[in-house]
């Protein structure tokens, strides 16, 4: 691939040319070929959870079996959960683009660690690996979550699913203390604390959470392997244990993980959104500091999974105001994202119609975690498809469209070339008004009192149903054609430039694709690193294009 | 090129890190982070723990009475001893004093084996009692309702720990050797330093689970 050619003579070979073949990758140490290589398989990954959730969708087209009797839909309903949750949402942004641009973002070489880096990734890959034999060859119904008592008595095997979720994690509490270390030693001279990239502050959240929550999950995963393995005990009442501690451990490290997820996400959209505004960020310091305000509140809400349990009032309310924490500290992003759109040169990309789409479900998956969040409301819509509705709101459209603006915002940066702008956006279009119609009707199934977990359902859902199931067909044609038109750009793109977008941020100071050893030079950066110009007058600013 | 001035090139293949103090600083911090996590992940047994202390609060207090305390504190001494021994040979490489080094690190070692062996030692008493986790346990002495939970949670805690252990042991005779081959010295010891705070680590959950689970 050729490097850019618009700013004089190539500078050197890119990350990409640097050294050939197969080999080179697979023993690489260089956190961007790390993060393409996690990339890959994410997409797959992604991929594999997507053709199960279609799966899914099929069989609630009508009342009664439609393609797969109840238990095929509980193991396909298994696979696309942990598929999905463990597999793909909890690890993508970080290990893919957090990896390819924190170091460049920084000005540094590389991770403080890169042989961790890539132990991270093999560690990942044998986890999925074995995750995805242990759930095929095991046939496993639990769902993702993996509830005591049912994990612990169901006759499926469940054990070389508990060990490869445990290796997953492993390998994202590796990524984690690499990303906190290389925040901590690594960052260029000239970069203060309040100089960092809005996007490095998200992962470094999303670190912190990930290296405090994930050795819980581990050690639960431990508990659940025993209790199958040796009756330990812990978690069965004909013992004397309380399977009620199963989903405290577990939500302990599982809420915050919502946050690991959608943490990163808002991280890109604070850069793109900057981007495509022409302006600095509304508020840099409120942006720092919600998602500081989010990683740590995220710990306190746990609770909120367990309003139906038999919870102590005391306790519900108290978990329910602290669930209510997190909506101020989210809103107060929105509205620093709204305060930056405000008055800007707004530049209609698709990294920019995923932008408007992800601010959009965002709110409205938040205002209704807000509605969920009522012990009262709860009640009513607890393990219903509300509940459904409401965490792909967050966790796909928030977490998905941030990946997927992110994928287009820095593809240009990874490979050096450009895909068709009009493809993309009317693409992003179609996507998002494909989740639009396969979540909303959700929402009013739930409310209307459709279980979730459920193959059947009486012949008044219908209607809705066949809705979901229209809009996840059109989701999963949008996400074919975005394949296809990066896929063919990764070859026959026009070639980008060092900076095609004009953007600010210190990864677009190297070349695209960026060298090696990210710079030529050491780099200097003497402003902060969303220091676009005061608009004019009319309120009119330059596009850099 | 975007910084022409004063431009100097960057050796491929040199060291990521600006000088030797910071990559010290990094390995450090990171290491700190990683005994973070590994606070956590006991954290989840001591949870356990005070959660069926609350429900059985008698069975917990009984407990004790059913174990070794004799070799359990023991072992305590040996830990407390070689984790002092680890912090001797840490200063030691530092001075430049290789051999004294690797031997204190190998006193370190032969402690780090005396507590399994120890350990084994309690585990076989507890084994011919019955006094076996979850569906297996079948100790007749002490049968009081949560008995079994109180011994899940020894075995499950004492054997989390006593695989950190295990692992101390292959950190440490791995930073013995590379001392002895002179890897390690006055110049370069920061994976002594690194492994020597693992060991203390493994000591200080030690130093939890001994009152816990043989005084309480």
């Amino acid at each position: 691939m050729a490097p850019s050619h618009d700013e004089g003579a190539p500078l050197g070979p890119s990350y990409l040319d640097a050294e050939r073949g197969l080999w080179s990758w697979l023993t690489t140490h260089d956190h961007k070929r790390i993060g393409v290589m996690f990339l890959a398989v994410l997409l797959l990954m992604f991929l594999l959870g997507g053709v199960f959730a279609l799966a899914l969708r099929v069989e609630l087209l009508t009342p009664g079996e439609t393609v797969m009797g109840r238990l095929a839909y509980n193991r396909a309903f298994t696979v696309h959960g942990v598929v999905m949750v463990w597999l793909f949402l909890i690890p993508s942004i970080p290990a893919s683009f957090g990896n390819f641009l924190l170091p460049l973002m920084l000005g540094a070489r590389d991770v403080a660690f890169p042989r961790l880096n890539l132990a991270s990734f093999y560690l990942y890959v044998l986890g999925a690996v074995m995750t995805l034999w242990g759930i095929f060859q095991g046939g496993v119904d639990t769902g993702w979550t993996f509830y005591t008592p049912y994990s612990t008595a169901t006759g499926r095997d469940l054990l070389p699913v508990l060990v490869g979720v445990f290796v997953v994690g492993f390998s994202t509490i590796l990524t984690g203390i690499n990303f906190i270390t290389t925040v901590h030693t690594m960052r260029a001279p000239g970069i203060t604390w309040m100089k960092v990239p809005l996007f490095v502050w998200a992962l470094y959240g999303t670190s912190i959470i990930q290296v405090l929550a994930t050795p819980v999950l581990g050690m639960v995963l431990v508990l659940v392997a025993l209790e199958r393995v040796a009756g330990a005990g812990l978690f069965d009442p004909a013992r004397g244990g309380d399977p009620l501690l199963y989903q405290h451990l577990f939500w302990f490290y599982s809420h915050p993980a919502v946050y690991i997820m959608v943490l990163p996400g808002m991280g890109v959209i604070s850069e793109t959104v900057c981007a495509f505004s022409r302006k600095r960020p509304f508020s840099y310091r409120v942006i720092v500091w919600s998602t500081v305000g989010i990683a740590f509140v995220g710990f306190l809400t746990w609770g909120h999974h367990m309003f139906v349990s038999g919870q102590s009032t005391f306790g519900a309310g108290a978990f329910s105001l602290l669930s209510m924490l997190v909506a101020i500290f989210t809103a107060m992003k929105i509205f620093t994202w709204l305060g930056t759109l405000y008055r800007g040169s707004l530049w209609v990309s698709t990294p920019f119609a995923y932008v408007l789409g992800f601010i959009f479900l965002l709110f409205f998956g938040g205002m209704s975690g807000v509605a969920v969040a009522v012990t009262s409301a709860d009640l009513h819509w607890h393990d219903t498809y509300f509940v459904v509705a409401h965490f792909h709101f967050i966790m796909v459209g928030a977490s998905l469209m941030a990946f997927l603006a992110a994928l287009h915002y820095w593809f240009p940066k990874m490979w050096g070339r450009r895909y068709p702008e009009g493809m993309g956006i009317g693409t992003a279009v179609l996507i998002i008004f494909g989740f639009i119609a396969t979540f909303l009707p959700q929402f009013l199934l739930g409310n209307q009192g459709m279980p979730r977990r459920y193959a059947d359902y009486p012949e008044s859902f219908q209607p809705l149903h066949v809705a979901s199931t229209a809009g996840a067909s059109l989701l999963g044609f949008g996400f074919v054609i975005v394949a296809i038109y990066l896929g063919w750009s990764l070859r026959y793109g026009s070639v980008a430039g060092r900076n095609p977008w004009g953007s600010e941020g210190y990864e677009w100071l190297s070349d695209s694709p960026p060298p090696e050893f990210n710079f030529h030079a050491p780099p200097i950066f003497p402003r902060p690193p969303h220091e676009y110009g005061p608009p004019r007058a009319d309120g009119e600013v330059d596009h850099a294009a | 090129m975007p910084h022409e001035g004063g431009a100097r090139p960057v050796a491929p293949g040199a060291s990521h890190f600006g000088d030797e103090s910071s990559r010290q600083d990094a390995a450090h911090l990171g290491m700190w982070i990683f005994i973070a996590t590994e606070v956590l992940l006991f954290a989840v047994l001591f949870t356990a723990y005070a959660f069926y202390r609350l429900t059985y609060p008698e069975v917990f207090q009984q407990g004790p009475a059913h174990m070794d305390v004799f070799l359990g504190t023991l072992n305590t001494f040996v830990l407390v001893s070689s984790s002092i021994l680890v912090a001797l040979a840490v200063d030691a490489v530092r001075g430049g004093k290789e051999f004294v080094s690797a031997a204190l690190l190998a006193l370190t070692v032969v402690m780090g084996i005396a507590f399994l062996s120890i350990k084994a030692a309690e585990y076989a008493k507890h084994v011919r009692d019955g006094a076996l986790p979850g569906a297996w346990y079948a100790y007749e002495a002490f049968a009081a309702p949560g008995a079994n939970l109180y011994f899940t949670l020894y075995w499950v805690m004492t054997g989390v720990h006593a695989v950190h252990v295990l692992v101390g042991v292959g950190v440490l005779v791995t930073l013995m050797l590379r001392t002895l081959s002179g890897e390690l010295g006055a110049r370069f010891h920061t994976p002594l330093e690194l492994g020597g705070m693992y060991w203390h680590l493994v000591d200080v959950v030690w130093l939890f689970l001994w009152p816990l689970l043989y005084l309480a």
